[in-house]
């Protein structure tokens, strides 16, 4: 578990080093999720054996958005009096852009 | 027999009793939702920041006391978004089967989520810098702060933002494709992603695992493409 651990945060520190160095728009996670996959594809072995690990911090991935979560709510004056207004703009967008990127997928894969 | 009030301040310097706390109120949503049988109201994030935030307003706790314990789960997100590449790679032939739909609903979804949110804003005569820092609101937290600084919004109110709508998203999604009919979990999950980040993400592997799989993929390539076509179009906007 450890060594897959430090794999993961190998990739995590190339990818923010990456990112930083050439100002890239893509932050070092999301790159380092990037090399994973390559080394994934050159190693397919090492796929399997870090399954249970990855397996374990995905599984409560929504644990690790609690403390930015709570963050949030300190922030709510910052809505000030457009706050009403910006949580429905927030809630018909999210609905409208989920609806078609779904639908778009769906009508595409059926064709 | 040490007084309480000693053993509450030896508590409030450590990182401790918050990290705990934090653990404990996941679990506590988290049995909530297994309970409600992962009914999408019932959502763990969504529960334990209530009781996090009612036990930190009663103990008049700052949050910076709060996040000094739970910066440790905080910090998990980055090897968790680097973890993705494990159900990308195990759902790869998925992937490479429904490589052209998946790019078009990419592009759709983010160009929708993107726009939608500014023309709406700008439909309830929201000012400036709300609509400018509204703009990258599904994007992963990093990069939408990153474009509203380039763009000119304010990076905190775009964090609240970016995770407001990933609660939202992650709470409409089921009901919203039962309604649509859309019973491909490839399609729910790349949408949870795009429009809904890692938020939609950790609800989409919830429900599947493949849903998860695309919903990473989605969170991923959503972040790029924001990145490269938010400044473009809002500097066509405004």
């Amino acid at each position: 578990m450890i060594y897959h651990l430090a794999l993961l945060l190998i990739c995590q520190l190339v990818g923010e080093v990456t990112s930083r160095s050439f100002a890239l728009p893509i932050p070092g996670p999301v790159l380092g999720m990037t090399l994973l996959l390559i080394l994934l594809l050159i190693r397919p072995a090492v796929a399997k054996a870090t399954t249970p690990t990855a397996t374990g911090l995905l599984s409560h991935l929504s644990l690790l958005f609690v403390p930015a979560g709570v963050g949030v709510v300190g922030h709510f004056d910052k809505l000030g009096e457009n706050g009403l207004a910006i949580l429905a703009t927030l809630v018909i967008s999210t609905v409208i852009a989920l609806a078609v990127g779904a639908l778009t997928f769906v009508k595409l894969v059926r064709t | 027999m040490t007084d309480v009030s000693d053993i509450w301040i030896y508590l409030s310097q450590e990182p401790l009793l918050w990290l705990t706390a934090t653990l404990v109120c996941y679990l506590a949503g988290d049995t909530v939702s297994r309970l409600c049988k992962r009914h999408p109201i019932a959502n763990p994030v969504l529960i334990a920041v209530a009781l996090l935030a009612a036990i930190l307003w009663a103990t008049g706790t700052p949050y910076a006391t709060y996040f000094e314990g739970a910066q440790f789960v905080h910090f998990m997100l980055g090897p968790a978004t680097v973890a993705l590449a494990i159900p990308l790679y195990n759902n790869l032939h998925h992937l490479k089967a429904t490589a052209l739909p998946l790019i078009a609903a990419l592009v759709a979804g983010s160009t929708t989520a993107l726009l939608t949110a500014v023309g709406i804003g700008m439909a309830f005569g929201l000012p400036l810098d709300i609509l400018l820092s509204l703009a990258p609101k599904s994007t992963t937290a990093p990069v939408a702060i990153g474009i509203a600084n380039e763009i000119g919004g304010s990076a905190t109110l775009t964090a609240v933002l970016v995770i407001l709508t990933g609660v939202i998203g992650a709470i409409t999604v089921t009901t919203l494709m039962n309604a649509l009919r859309i019973t491909d979990y490839r399609a729910r999950g790349l949408a949870a992603g795009v429009a809904a980040h890692g938020i939609g993400t950790a609800r989409a592997f919830q429900v599947n695992e493949t849903a998860g799989a695309f919903a990473g993929v989605g969170m991923g390539l959503n972040a790029l493409l924001t990145a490269l076509i938010a400044p473009y179009i809002m500097g066509l906007l405004f």
